[in-house]
């Protein structure tokens, strides 16, 4: 595909085209970035807590107090606290997080793959079944097959999360002990492999520990499908409605009339520019899966980025959620840059 | 084509079925003992530090101390580092004779100077808990000249007023006086930081485990101690961090691990008719209570705080609400503290303080808010008291928030009502007489913020007594004196005390020697074993 634009449409017009886009790309992802974190920073001053108090504890004493409100520089005009804060955060230094007492950046190398390992399973089991369950649904309209996929989508939609969750739990791991019980790996284990990546697959596998690399894929299947049910549920509907649209179009007639088989009709012509609007939809659900399931994670005990941002907010530790957030726009800003591109490859009509 | 989905579907299908055979249901290992508990209070392990309850339990069970007591009765003092100690006559100056030839995990000898280094320690990085040695008299600067090495086992202590012993010797068992390993910390020091920043996350103790590893917010592995004289019968002991409580429950229940701490009463109900599962509970040194800030002038009339103490029904909270979780308990001093008193004068009684609030000139109630933290049991009880306290015309509006959000408002003293739990600090009386009892500078901007400053109750005499009591070097008469301080507040004081703590813990049967001590660090562990 990637050659086709470069031969059909000119080297130097697609040169200029990427060219654009990144100075484009740069100036979102840098205006994106300042906004969030000037939000995020007021917000997380003006709200009630006390940050000092995440620190020090109730009891700590008058003077232990104040020595670390100075040292957090809480004793400065806000404006001051911004700059300081925002010098520091160009050359990558969000400060130490309370909680964890690690760097906050460090705290995120571990807690970002833990969420992008899952989302992106999840993501790959809801958009490798939703997008074929969604085109039949919308070729045999009306059918059972129909109904059910439709039902499906529902009940993706409507039942909580975390109730699925307990009760996948209950069912595959308390009666069938299909799975293991909740959490990444078995402690047993954790201690095989040396984290590089931080993304237990991955490390476990270059590093031939295939034990743990079963240990952690037993571990990852059940909160993996039912985060891939959720992005099913939406990822199938949207495919079905963008379907019944493309095959009602003019050109389906034309495609039949010549005489091709349904098969190309439907999955050649039909789904392919269906597909385009259908980057967006599957690009926005892994977006979400990517700001961290809190209550997949919670449920799962899966050491990742939503627990890590909540549990950092319900303990006013405002480092670690502004890193946590600024992680979450980059990943945002990114995803839609990819959706953009994707769009250009498929869609000719944007080139 | 067409037989793309069906085959992504049994692929995936094959896939599950795959990975589930892999998974392995082994039950825990017999020499490692696996506890599920919600332990994200941990920010610190470095024992000049630690004050947060799941790390004081680590403590507990990785590092020692000059004295230690007896968990069945806390009135049994005993060296645990320390192996004798003579006060002086003047009631100053404590000194202490270390046990020979007993060694860190490092393999380094324990001796006097690493005592007198820890202290100093403590001392001069000044953290949370420092105060618990600082009020002594010590600080940054004169740490040195007070505790000394007068010997390659021996050291003074010495402090600036003649207190009564056991309070010293309390304080000295304290998690923050924890004797740490000089030699291994030096090598670690950096830029004169004591070790702090490496220590943090990392051990340098004597006690009965090692801290082995500690991944925030996942996991903390504790290993046996080969250098300590009473071998654990256990090789490990492996803490999980596992917030959803149904699931604490499942793998309990699974046998993927061995101790639930932190179900609540629906599933400890549940577990414990599991024939192979105990449950275990033990009084804690931590009651709740309701604060009631006397800036208000409904609650400021005496007879308007006497008539919520007669609001409350705490039997029936008890039961239902904190069912395993606590007892009626209505005096400021836990049961197991010198000098507590356990009786409980008040119950429900409407008609009482209908006539009490008429007294105050309140014959139709008023209205009041609360400040709620959004913790269910929190949440629950103060409903539980919203029913109670409209049956006397009193309207109760329950604001919730957060519990950093309540906890700052109320240390700015800008609460109505608080309702809120106080945990002791160290095993001594003074630790809460101190705070609701005493406040010796009732103003705006005080530097101290005890729980009477908090509800802007002047004690009066009160403060005086609590002072004094600190002082008193008989027994008899300091538990006295306790008696009397907790009369004074159970009568008249802005704290309406409902309930002590009791932690329970679900174990499974095959578990010894799990037990629970009258607060956090004295979980005991250390000769817990699996048959």
């Amino acid at each position: 595909m990637a050659s086709s634009i470069a031969t059909g449409s000119g080297g130097h017009d697609a040169l200029r085209f990427y060219l654009t886009k990144t100075a484009q790309f740069i100036l979102v992802l840098a205006t994106t970035l300042l906004g969030l974190i000037a939000v995020t920073f007021f917000i997380g001053r003006v709200v009630p807590i006390d940050p000092v108090l995440a620190i020090v504890g109730d009891r700590a004493p008058p003077q232990v107090y104040a020595r670390v409100r100075q040292e957090l520089g809480l004793d400065l005009p806000l404006i001051q606290q911004f700059w300081i804060y925002l010098k520091k955060a160009v050359v990558g230094d969000f400060g130490n997080s309370v909680l964890t007492t690690n760097p906050v950046m460090t705290d995120i190398k571990n807690a970002f793959p833990a969420t992008f390992e899952l989302a992106t399973l999840g993501t790959l089991i809801g958009t490798l079944i939703g997008v074929p369950l969604g085109v039949l649904a919308a070729v045999k309209r009306g059918s059972l097959l129909d109904q059910f996929v439709r039902f499906i989508g529902l009940a993706g939609y409507s039942i909580p999360i975390f109730w699925l969750g307990l009760m996948s739990l209950l069912l595959f791991y308390a009666k069938l002990g299909w799975v293991p019980g909740p959490g990444r790996i078995d402690v047993a284990y954790s201690y095989l492999y040396t984290p590089v990546t931080n993304i237990v697959l991955l490390d476990t596998a270059m590093q031939g520990q295939w034990d743990a690399f079963w240990d952690a894929a037993s571990h990852i299947v059940l909160p993996a499908c039912l985060l891939g049910y959720f992005s099913l549920a939406y990822i199938s509907r949207m495919t079905r409605s963008f379907m019944l649209n493309e095959l009602a179009q003019e050109y389906v007639i034309a495609a039949r009339v010549k005489g091709l088989s349904e098969m190309r009709v439907i999955w050649r012509h039909a789904l392919r520019n269906a597909a385009v609007p259908l980057i967006t939809v599957i690009a926005l659900s892994y977006a979400n899966l990517l700001e961290g399931s809190v209550l997949t994670e919670t449920v799962f005990a899966w050491p990742g980025l939503g627990q890590y941002i909540t549990n950092s907010l319900q303990n006013a530790d405002m480092n670690a959620v502004l890193g946590g957030t600024l992680v979450i726009g980059t990943a945002f800003v990114v995803l839609n840059l990819v959706s953009d591109l994707l769009y250009r490859l498929l869609d000719p009509r944007t080139r | 084509m067409k037989r793309l989905p069906k085959f992504l579907l049994s692929a995936a299908l094959v896939a599950t079925m795959a990975t589930s055979f892999s998974a392995v249901m082994a039950a825990t290992p017999p020499d490692t003992l696996v506890q599920a508990w919600q332990m994200d209070d941990i920010i610190s392990l470095d024992p000049a530090e630690i004050f947060e309850l799941s790390a004081s339990e680590i403590n507990g069970n990785t590092y020692e101390r000059l004295i230690t007591y007896d968990i069945k009765d806390v009135s049994k003092i005993s060296g645990q580092v320390a192996e004798s100690w003579t006060v002086s006559p003047d009631g100053k100056t404590y000194t202490f004779k270390i046990k020979p030839n007993r060694k860190f995990a490092s393999g380094n000898p324990i001796t006097a100077e690493d005592v007198v280094y820890s202290l100093q320690r403590a001392v001069i990085l000044d953290k949370s808990p420092a105060f618990i040695l600082g009020q002594f008299g010590l600080d940054k600067n004169n740490v040195k000249d007070k505790v000394k090495q007068t010997g390659p086992l021996e050291l003074t202590f010495e402090v600036d007023k003649p207190y009564a012993p056991t309070l010293v010797l309390y304080c000295l068992g304290n998690s923050v006086a924890s004797i740490v390993d000089k030699k291994l910390l030096t090598q670690n020091e950096k830029d004169g930081d004591w070790g702090y920043n490496w220590l943090k996350t990392k051990y340098a103790g004597s006690g009965p485990y090692i801290m082995r590893d500690w991944k925030a917010n996942e996991v903390l592995v504790l290993e046996r101690n080969p250098n300590y004289e009473k071998k654990t019968p256990l090789a490990r002991v492996i803490y999980r961090h596992i917030k959803e409580t149904a699931n604490q429950r499942l793998l309990l229940e699974k046998g993927d691990i061995d101790v639930a701490r932190s179900l609540n009463p629906e599933e400890i109900t549940a577990v414990s008719n599991n024939k192979d599962i105990q449950v275990q509970s033990a009084p804690k040194g931590t009651i709740y209570y309701l604060g009631l800030n006397q800036k208000n002038p409904n609650l400021a009339k005496p007879e308007v705080r006497q008539a919520l103490k007669w609001l409350v029904d705490y039997q029936a909270i008890a039961d239902t609400i904190m069912k395993y979780k606590g007892e009626v308990h209505q005096n400021f001093l836990p049961k197991g503290f010198l000098g507590a008193e356990t009786n409980n004068p008040y119950k429900l009684d409407v008609a009482k303080a209908k006539d009490l609030l008429a007294k105050a000139g309140l014959k139709d109630g008023f209205s009041v808010t609360m400040d709620t933290r959004s913790v269910p049991e929190i949440m629950g009880v103060a409903q539980a008291m919203q029913a109670t306290f409209a049956q006397a015309g009193i309207k109760l509006e329950i604001l919730p928030m957060d519990s950093k959000q309540a906890l700052t408002k109320y240390r700015a003293r800008q609460q109505d009502i608080y309702i809120g739990n106080w945990g002791s600090d160290y095993q001594d009386p003074n630790s809460n007489a101190d705070t609701f009892a005493a406040n010796d500078d009732n103003s705006d901007n005080a530097k101290a913020k005890p729980l009477a400053w908090r509800n802007a109750w002047d004690p009066g005499p009160l403060t005086a007594k609590t002072r004094a009591a600190v002082m008193e070097r008989d027994a008899e008469k300091r538990a006295q004196m306790y008696k009397e301080l907790q009369k004074a507040v159970l009568d008249d004081g802005p704290f309406v005390i409902f309930l002590q703590q009791t932690e329970v813990a679900a174990v499974r049967k095959n578990v010894d020697n799990f037990v629970l001590g009258p607060s956090f660090s004295d979980n005991d562990i250390s000769q817990a074993k699996k048959n």
